[in-house]
Order: structure tokens, then C-alpha cells, then sequence
């Protein structure tokens, strides 16, 4: 492997291959992350997507895209992804196009198809190594849909189907799926997460993936204002807190050896990162809820004494 | 020219290959199984020059086949009752990508109770969603009805996916005759597929399936989906000109048999008409003017020619092989809302027969011919009948019995 990571973000491009002007919220941490994910990934791409918020990037008949786009539904981006894939390398092997015409094929979904609905149709395409990108952004819920639990919700989040009320004042009552490793017991070539703070980071990672022939695929935790209750002016700030508290580890897997890309030097307390937000603040008003907060900071504690051992 | 003992699946695959599709995403599910397990071996052994991938569902294996499609390469997929519509939401999405796929469906009950014999409740339930239909009672039918749907679904008039449609086991599992066609003929028949309007390549950016905002633009594409599929109308019949000039077989949008004089018309669909028109043969022995309409075009529906083909009967029955549960049968229903506003029209009676594979037994046919003549004498259509014999209720007695239901 012969790629120098850049170091800085003044080492990013700076064409963009996903254009302004989208219907998306103010402040979507995910598409913040999208943006940076296709500077390194180029133009020659096209997006396979699941049905989720980022549905309504290309509405006609407009598309926020220099690269192509299809939309397939909820449940089967991966296996519109392996559909388009053969089909180029069916074409490309037939003489059809020319090798230079090809594209990297890249499904883009939600947390709601990515951890429950479409998991079926993501583990048939690592397993058959179908050579893909695939892209998960994170916000912890059914975004699109208002904000509902999912299997990325964590615990003690505000949903609108775990809302907090007299008989729960936890709200959601199970802790979130671990995507990650589900993937990684299939051993993909790569797989990593990344946030939308960290865009070197997340620029590296894509640039390394990019050597690898076969599933590569990231998870971005992403800030979602109207879901998270938080001001979109923080998304940024709280994908930090995230990554600085622990609750977002950013690490890779390669043929699942998992390496910790950024380990804090000093963790920060998990409060600082909830505090903001509306889906937490049950936890802290009108009574403070230390045995909740207690919980979800010795998860994070345990989580990362696995680490260092 | 030589004829080979096939079955319908593997007439079915016999078409796949003559068509020299590209891409097969499937996934396995009685009675269709034998169609991909064919196409796979050729693949492994060159016989063909295809890739052929096993999905994770039905639902997934839809969504890879339209997706190749849009990609720009001629795709086939193959599918039966509870797979089709496990995969259900993508027969709407793929059609509405206007995509050229054809998929074979082996018709086949569906659950609960679970089952494996055909009936057409799974066919009939993707009447809707933009794919046309074709449906076939002989294995050559199949065959030939595999390389007409690319003509139709490929024709820049249409370009909406295509169903050929066959009977599980009274078909799939049946070995009949088949004339294998040239592959040279084939090629004139139907050429490279060379879409311009729905492909994947760097250097001209294509977006797909994309969302759209508002009732004008949903209803604009919807009907435009409804348009082309009329014109499928004047297209299958411009393509079975051709495809009879070159291999001499002739399809139309129905199939008549013993019609032009009949005063009595049983309407039917897929292999279960065979043994409709051994009924006829019998009844016209007995000198009942019979005769048997078989629907074969199903979507788009060629009411004209239906209405053309019964018009100045004195009566016709459907005999559908399946319920609309709290209506009753589709096809009726279908036939009826086309007559409704010819001056001239037949009694339109309505049996149920043959679900999850139940046999039609002589006897059957004769009452549905008795009824006929009964309702033409007396001017009273009867309520829907379901076809169900003494010596079958019997049986079901007994097996309630054993099930202490009794």
C-alpha cells in the first residue's frame, strides 16, 4: 500500500462532487460526512440508495450528484449495488464499455436500513464479496419518518416510539445494535467508522479502502438536529463530544483486525455529550438521572477497557 | 425440424439462453427451481455466456435483475408464489424504472395454508404493478413466449418488464415437445438489447428512480407507464407477426378454440385450458355447440379482442383458477367490466375451479356447460359456483374427521 494519508484538512480537495442546495436539514451531520466521503471517492460513482432521508437528495429533476444515482428501496441497496456491479463488469468484459467508463458502485442508507431492514440483503452482498462501497449514516432512528427507534438507537434515547413518560423514564431501553461487529464476522476487506468531525480522518480511510477490491464499509455517527433536538449550528461540536466522550469509537477493521484510528488522550464525560440534547434531557431534568447516566458512562468505560487490553 | 422432450422450466431456460441474456440473479423456490439450476449448469460448463448470481431472497434477487437492467444489460430472473411476492414491493419499483427485465413466473398457491400446486392468486396479484403478462398452456409457448417478451419489453414504445407466465408442476414438471429455435433465427428475431434511454458509465451521470414531489408528476409517469403498456397492444401483435414469419408458430393475444361457431364459450388461462378443451371436444360430441377462449395476452388486456371473440354468443363462463377473497373471480370480474357497455353481450357465468392444483374433472366441465344452456333457457345467471366434486367433499370429510374437526 503506497498512499500517504493527508494530515490536514487544508490537504482535502476541493471539488466537490456533491453539489448545495439539497432539501436536507440545516445542520445534517450526515451529509456533511456524504460531502467529504465523495471528495475522496471521486465522480466516477454510482449511488445505490435505500430509502431513508437521503431519498430526497435527488428529487426531479434535479440531482445534488456529479455521479450517477439510483434509488432502489428500503430493504435492497446492496443487492441493487451487486446488480449494477455485474452489469458493468458484464459490459466491460463483453466489450460494451470501455474500462474507463467504469464507475464505483456505492449504496448509501440510513440507520433504519442498514441495522434492521436491509441487513439481510447487506450480509448477502459482503458474503459474496461483491465489490462495492457501502455507507451508513448514522443518526440513531428513523430520521425520515420523524424520528422513531431503531436498532442504532442507543440506550436512554427520546424516540417517538420510546417516548419518556410516567411508566418509562428511561426511554429507549436496550442499548444500540453493534453494527460493526455484525458486519465484521463476515470479514470484509474493510470496514471503519467514521464521523463527520473528523473528515481527515474519514478521507484517509476511503483512500485506503480504495486499495482493496471487495466490500468497504463505513458507518458515520451523524448529528440530526430535528431528531437529536440539538441547535444545527452543534452538529459538528456533538460529533466531536462524541468521538472525545467514547461513545463513537472511530477505528477500521481489515479482514477483521480492528485498529482504533483515534484513541482521546483524556476522555471526556459522557454528560457533556447528552446534556445537549433533547433526545437526553429526561436524563438530566426535572429530577437528574444518575444511575442512567452512571450506566451509559461505565458502558462506554467497559467498551474501551476492551480496548486497551 | 427436430422436436426435444422439455419440460416447461426447462423450455423456460431454453428461451433464456436463446435470448443470450447477460445477467441471472436468482433465488431457488418449487416449482421454478429447475429453470435456474438449468441456466447455472450451462453457465458453468460455457454453455453460456452469462453471470448467474444466487441472492439472499426474492426481494433481493428483483431489485439486483432491474438494476442490471438499468445498468444496461439484458437480465432474466424467475420466481413462484410466496418468492414473488416476498419480493413484491420490487415489481412496482422495477417497473417504474421502465426497465426491460423479463421474469418467468411458475404459478403456485399461496399460503396459508401453505401449498406447493398451482393456482394463478400469485400471477394475478402482480396485475397491477406495470409488468406485462403473458401466459402459456403448452411448453413451447413458454419457449417462444421468453424471446417474444425481450421483443416487447425492449420496443422503445414500451420498455416496461415482462411476466411468461406457467403452470407449477401441471407444466413446469410436464414433458412435451419442443422445437428448439436456431440461435441465427433468434438473432434476427431479436437483436443485441442496446438501450438508450436507462444504462450506468462514467462520463454521462444518470439518475434513476428518483423521488418525486406532488401529484402532477406521480400521475405523469404512472399513466405514462399505463400508456406504453397500451401500446403493447399493437406491438405483441406487429411481434408475433414477425416472430411467425420466421419460425411459422402464430400467437395472438387470445387463443380460440372450436370458437367461430360456438354458441357456448369457457373462458380460461395457462395449461389447465388443455384439459378445457378436451372438455369442449367431448361436449361437442354430445352436440353442444362449445367452444373455449383462452386468455394468453393478460396485460396489457385486449378487451377488443376478447369482446370481438364472444360477441354474439349466447353465453360465456369464466372459469377462474383463483379468489379475490370477498369478490370472487379476478378474470370475471375483468371480463365483465369490459362488456358492460357492449349493446351485444353474452350471460357471463362464474366457476371457481382448480386452486392449489385441484383437478377439473370431465364432469366438472359438463356441469359448467349445463349451467350455461340452463341460464340461456331461463334468462337467470346463477350465484359463482366453486367446482368441487361428491367423491372431494367426501375426502374432506374424512380428513376433518382425522383432525377432530368433525
Amino acid at each position: 500500500m503506497n498512499i500517504t494519508p493527508i494530515k490536514s484538512i487544508k490537504d482535502l480537495p476541493l471539488e466537490d462532487n456533491l453539489f448545495p442546495g439539497t432539501a436536507m436539514c440545516a445542520g445534517c451531520g450526515g451529509l456533511l460526512a456524504l460531502r467529504h466521503c465523495l471528495k475522496a471517492l471521486g465522480e466516477k460513482t454510482v449511488i445505490v440508495n435505500a430509502a431513508g432521508c437521503f431519498t430526497l437528495l435527488s428529487i426531479y429533476p434535479f440531482t445534488p450528484f456529479k455521479g450517477s444515482w439510483l434509488y432502489t428501496a428500503m430493504a435492497s441497496a446492496p443487492a441493487g449495488a451487486q446488480g449494477v456491479r455485474d452489469a458493468l463488469d458484464i459490459l466491460i468484459k463483453k466489450g460494451r464499455i470501455k474500462q474507463d467508463e467504469d464507475l464505483k458502485v456505492v449504496v448509501l442508507t440510513g440507520d433504519g436500513a442498514a441495522y434492521d431492514m436491509g441487513l439481510s440483503s447487506t450480509s448477502g452482498a459482503i458474503y459474496r464479496n461483491l465489490d462495492f462501497y457501502y455507507i451508513c449514516y448514522d443518526n440513531e432512528a428513523y430520521g425520515n419518518t420523524g424520528f422513531q427507534w431503531s436498532g442504532a438507537t442507543p440506550y436512554a434515547s427520546k424516540t417517538g416510539t420510546t417516548p419518556v413518560g410516567k411508566f418509562n423514564p428511561t426511554g429507549a431501553e436496550v442499548s444500540k445494535k453493534n453494527l460493526f461487529e455484525i458486519w465484521r464476522s463476515h470479514k470484509p476487506p474493510y470496514l471503519a467508522t467514521i464521523s463527520p468531525a473528523h473528515q481527515v480522518d474519514l478521507f484517509n480511510k476511503f483512500k485506503k479502502a480504495e486499495e482493496y477490491k471487495g466490500p468497504k464499509l463505513f458507518i458515520s455517527h451523524s448529528p440530526c438536529p430535528p431528531g437529536w433536538a440539538t441547535d444545527p449550528s452543534h452538529s459538528v461540536k456533538l460529533a466531536k463530544l462524541s468521538v472525545d466522550t467514547g461513545i463513537w469509537a472511530l477505528k477500521e477493521a481489515i479482514y477483521g483486525e480492528v485498529r482504533h484510528t483515534l484513541v482521546p488522550k483524556k476522555f471526556k464525560p459522557v454528560e457533556e455529550y447528552l446534556e445537549g440534547q433533547g433526545r437526553f434531557t429526561h436524563l438530566f431534568k426535572p429530577v437528574r438521572q444518575e444511575d442512567t447516566i452512571s450506566k451509559i458512562q461505565e458502558m462506554v468505560n467497559e467498551y474501551w477497557k476492551g480496548v486497551k487490553e | 425440424m427436430a422436436k426435444e422432450m422439455l419440460t416447461g422450466n426447462a423450455a423456460a431456460a431454453w428461451g433464456v439462453r436463446l435470448a443470450e441474456v447477460d445477467y441471472i440473479p436468482a433465488y431457488p423456490v418449487t416449482p421454478q427451481t429447475e429453470i435456474i439450476e438449468t441456466i447455472a449448469r450451462w453457465i458453468s460448463n460455457g454453455d453460456m455466456d452469462a453471470r448467474f448470481v444466487t441472492m439472499d431472497s426474492e426481494h433481493s434477487m428483483i431489485t439486483a435483475a432491474g438494476a442490471a437492467s438499468a445498468a444496461g444489460v439484458r437480465a432474466f430472473t424467475a420466481s413462484s408464489s410466496q418468492g414473488l411476492l416476498y419480493g413484491f414491493e420490487m415489481l412496482y419499483t422495477v417497473a417504474g424504472w421502465r426497465v426491460p427485465l423479463v421474469m418467468v413466473n411458475v404459478s403456485r398457491g399461496l399460503s396459508a395454508p401453505i401449498t406447493l400446486e398451482p393456482d394463478h392468486n400469485d400471477i394475478l396479484a402482480a396485475r397491477d404493478c406495470g409488468f406485462l403478462q403473458i401466459h402459456c398452456e403448452t411448453c413451447q409457448e413458454v419457449l417462444d413466449s421468453i424471446l417474444i417478451a425481450y421483443r416487447i419489453a425492449e420496443d422503445e414504445k414500451i420498455l416496461l418488464p415482462v411476466f411468461v407466465n406457467l403452470d407449477g408442476f401441471l407444466l413446469s414438471f410436464t414433458r412435451e415437445p419442443v422445437e428448439i429455435p436456431l440461435l441465427d433465427d433468434v438473432k434476427k428475431f431479436l437483436p443485441a438489447y442496446t438501450p438508450k434511454h436507462a444504462f450506468f458509465r462514467s462520463g454521462k451521470p444518470m439518475a434513476q428512480g428518483v423521488s418525486v414531489l406532488g401529484g402532477p408528476i406521480y400521475s405523469y409517469f404512472k399513466y405514462q407507464m399505463h400508456l406504453a403498456a397500451m401500446n403493447g397492444l399493437a406491438v405483441y401483435k406487429e411481434v408475433c407477426k414477425e416472430f411467425e414469419n420466421i419460425f411459422g408458430r402464430r400467437y395472438d393475444t387470445t387463443d380460440g378454440y372450436m370458437l367461430e361457431d360456438a354458441e357456448y364459450v369457457l373462458i380460461m388461462m395457462d395449461s389447465f385450458s388443455t384439459l378445457g378443451k378436451a372438455a369442449v371436444k367431448k361436449a361437442r360430441e354430445k352436440g353442444i355447440k362449445a367452444g373455449l377462449l383462452r386468455l394468453r395476452l393478460l396485460r396489457p388486456f385486449p378487451e377488443r379482442d376478447i369482446m370481438a371473440a364472444i360477441k354474439g354468443k349466447k353465453a360465456a363462463a369464466v372459469l377462474d383458477q383463483n379468489i379475490s377473497i370477498g369478490k370472487g373471480g379476478i378474470l370475471h370480474s375483468e371480463i365483465a367490466g369490459a362488456m358492460f357497455n357492449e349493446k351485444e353481450r353474452p350471460l357471463l357465468l362464474s366457476f371457481i375451479g382448480g386452486l392449489g392444483g385441484k383437478n377439473i374433472s370431465p364432469v366438472e366441465f359438463e356441469f359448467i356447460f349445463d349451467t350455461m344452456i340452463n341460464a340461456e333457457k331461463t334468462g337467470v345467471v346463477p350465484e359463482p359456483h366453486l367446482l368441487y366434486t361428491e367423491a372431494e367433499w367426501k375426502e374432506m370429510e374424512r380428513v376433518k374427521k382425522i383432525a377432530g374437526k368433525v
